[in-house]
């Protein structure tokens, strides 16, 4: 039992990180309808600023707070001039745009910082909390919280403010939010940019547990499309608890099915993507795509 | 439309004879990587029926291309059957996996598809390694270059290169045949207007899954004649780059075109290469930049960008 719990409480924690990359995966998608292929090594490119400004002697919050502004105006930038030019061309070629900019990512930061795994600094205590005999890892709860907080603020954001509303019209439907006077270009570089942040808190939050290089995230993208689909790409509460879900059974399975063991542990993910994509293509809490006829 | 179709087959002609003539100018390694080119042309032309010509992406053909170069590995290592025959047996064997995976595939559109097919992409690595006592876990299976038939003087690189040439204009000419008929016209309607499709009687269900099924067939193909060309089949070399790299093909080629892949088989073959010399330090970086680049230049793909030059021209005559 005390296995099964201490299992369950660590599946969250990595969870809670698929799901923070899920959110910003969903984002980009809501607002844009792109998936964002980039998304993982713009987050990691994120943490590599925060680990310089860190190196330089700035205090975590400051870094913290300075490196998700920075994601943010890059994530605008890159949406106004790489992502722009082929706004109206098929979906494929934006796809392929986006391939092409997680290469120049992961390249440009081999490049400037090495290959070399660098250690990066929790903001959190390291003493893990103890529950019955139960371990919390003390980072493992802060990074979900800040997780959450994230998401409450995002929903805060997207259901009450004027803004929020006008992105998601925007990415609704475009011609008519046009027409009732919304900017519908800088809605979408917007999403961009807020995406951008919430994959930077995301890499912020990882780095810690994985220690941080340019490949860092190319393993935990793959987790976060999984918690992306079983959520539904249409809700971003439901990313972040598939996110929770695929974290806790990866660890259940890897502990309990011995055929499975650690070799196997990705391929149980996948094989429940294309279970959940078959019994419910929309994902647990998607929105059923409407088709006119 | 006479004149235009006799100027194509010029070209087609043309093209033919500079291929069959590039293993007399070529050292070994240069003509090595034209024979990688002609095995991605294949495996392009095998996605491109999927994506391009019926409108379902994939993000998981570099699965079908690792099982084809396993069937071909392990039916010569563990079996020592005669490598020509280990071809058709992966394409049918791919053509049956393909076609099965079609059918839950049939649920799924768009995005959706392209990660479900991106999630067998990942899967195959780890699967291939945990099947050890046939794949031979992570060492891989190491075959050795099938030689000339007697009496033609021909190096194995030499000879390999006309195998996969054969084999290329073989299946482009299957493939044009089978694109340009009834079959052809009933697979882009269903991409086009899939309920249109179906109220003309077209069978949606069955003309998607046996398209995968195709198309997966083709990319199993190229797979078992990389397996020969490499003579090495290793998990990690299936990863999920390799099927990235299919669609940056198909997409820098042109989508729903069959010389399309030609062009696209060139770009994944020499364009890392050029960028590597163009920047040792940062060779994925200029790799990137020339993908955007050419995506910028030609929104529509090499072929694309050809048909546009081509329609500017004749306005410009006529």
């Amino acid at each position: 039992m005390e296995i099964f719990l201490q299992q369950v409480v660590s599946g969250l924690a990595t969870g809670g990180i698929y799901g923070s990359v899920a959110l910003a995966l969903v984002m980009i998608y809501q607002a844009t309808d792109v998936v964002n292929f980039a998304q993982g090594e713009m987050a990691m490119f994120s943490t590599y600023l925060a680990w310089s400004m860190l190196n330089a002697g700035v205090p975590y919050w400051a870094a913290f707070f300075a490196t998700l502004a920075v994601a943010f105006v890059c994530g605008v930038v890159i949406e106004r001039v790489v992502i722009r030019p082929v706004e109206n061309a098929p979906v494929l070629t934006i796809v392929i745009v986006c391939i092409g900019l997680l290469v120049i990512l992961n390249s440009v930061a081999g490049w400037i910082y090495s290959y070399i795994q660098k250690p990066f600094p929790s903001p959190f205590p390291e003493k893990p909390i103890t529950i019955g005999n139960v371990f919390f890892g003390a980072h493992d709860l802060g990074a979900l919280g800040v997780t959450l907080l994230v998401l409450l603020f995002l929903y805060v954001f997207f259901r009450y403010t004027t803004l929020g509303l006008a992105m998601r019209a925007a990415a609704q439907n475009p011609v008519s939010s046009r027409l009732c006077g919304i900017r519908v270009g800088w809605m979408l570089a917007l999403g961009w940019g807020l995406a951008a942040l919430v994959g930077a808190v995301a890499g912020l939050m990882i780095a810690p547990i994985v220690f941080l290089d340019p490949t860092m995230m190319s393993g935990i993208l793959i987790y976060a499309f999984a918690s992306a689909t079983l959520g539904g790409f249409t809700s971003p509460g439901g990313a972040v608890l598939g996110g929770l879900l695929v974290g806790v059974i990866e660890n259940l399975v890897g502990t309990y099915v011995k055929f499975i063991g650690t070799e196997l542990k990705l391929t149980v993910a996948l094989a429940m993507i294309l279970v959940v994509l078959l019994v419910r293509p929309s994902g647990l809490f998607g929105r059923v795509a409407v088709h006119r006829v | 439309m006479s004149r235009g179709q006799g100027w194509r087959r010029a070209i087609v002609l043309a093209a033919i004879a500079i291929a069959c003539a590039l293993p007399f100018l070529l050292s070994n390694f240069r003509l090595f990587q034209f024979t990688q080119v002609f095995i991605y042309a294949i495996a392009l032309l095998g996605l491109n029926i999927l994506t391009g010509f019926n409108g379902q992406i994939s993000l998981g053909h570099g699965a079908f291309y690792a099982l084809g170069a396993y069937t071909t590995a392990i039916m010569i290592d563990r079996w020592s059957v005669p490598y020509g025959w280990t071809i058709p047996v992966a394409g049918l064997l791919c053509l049956t996996a393909g076609f099965l995976f079609g059918i839950p595939a049939l649920r799924l559109e768009g995005l959706y598809l392209a990660l479900a097919t991106f999630a067998l992409a990942l899967a195959v690595p780890q699967i291939l390694k945990y099947f050890e006592h046939w794949t031979g876990g992570s060492q891989g299976i190491v075959l050795s270059k099938p030689g000339a038939p007697l009496g033609l003087t021909l190096s194995p690189d030499q000879w390999l290169y006309f195998v996969t040439l054969g084999v290329l204009i073989l299946l482009f000419v299957l493939g044009a045949n089978l694109l340009r008929g009834r079959t052809g016209r009933a697979i882009v309607a269903i991409r086009d207007n899939p309920i249109a499709a179906q109220a003309m009687g077209v069978n949606g269900a069955l003309y998607k899954s046996l398209t995968f099924g195709v198309s997966a067939a083709y990319t199993g193909v190229a797979g078992a004649l990389s397996a020969l060309a490499i003579a090495f089949v290793a998990p990690d070399a299936f990863n999920v780059f390799l099927s990235i790299t299919f669609l940056v093909g198909i997409v820098i080629g042109g989508l729903a075109s069959i010389s399309g892949a030609i062009f696209g088989g060139l770009f994944v073959q020499f364009v890392p290469n050029w960028a590597q010399e163009i920047s040792k330090a940062a060779p994925w970086a200029i790799y990137g930049i020339f993908l955007i680049v050419f995506m910028y230049a030609m929104p529509r793909g090499i072929v694309g960008a050809l048909r546009l030059a081509g329609a500017r021209l004749a306005r410009f005559r006529g």
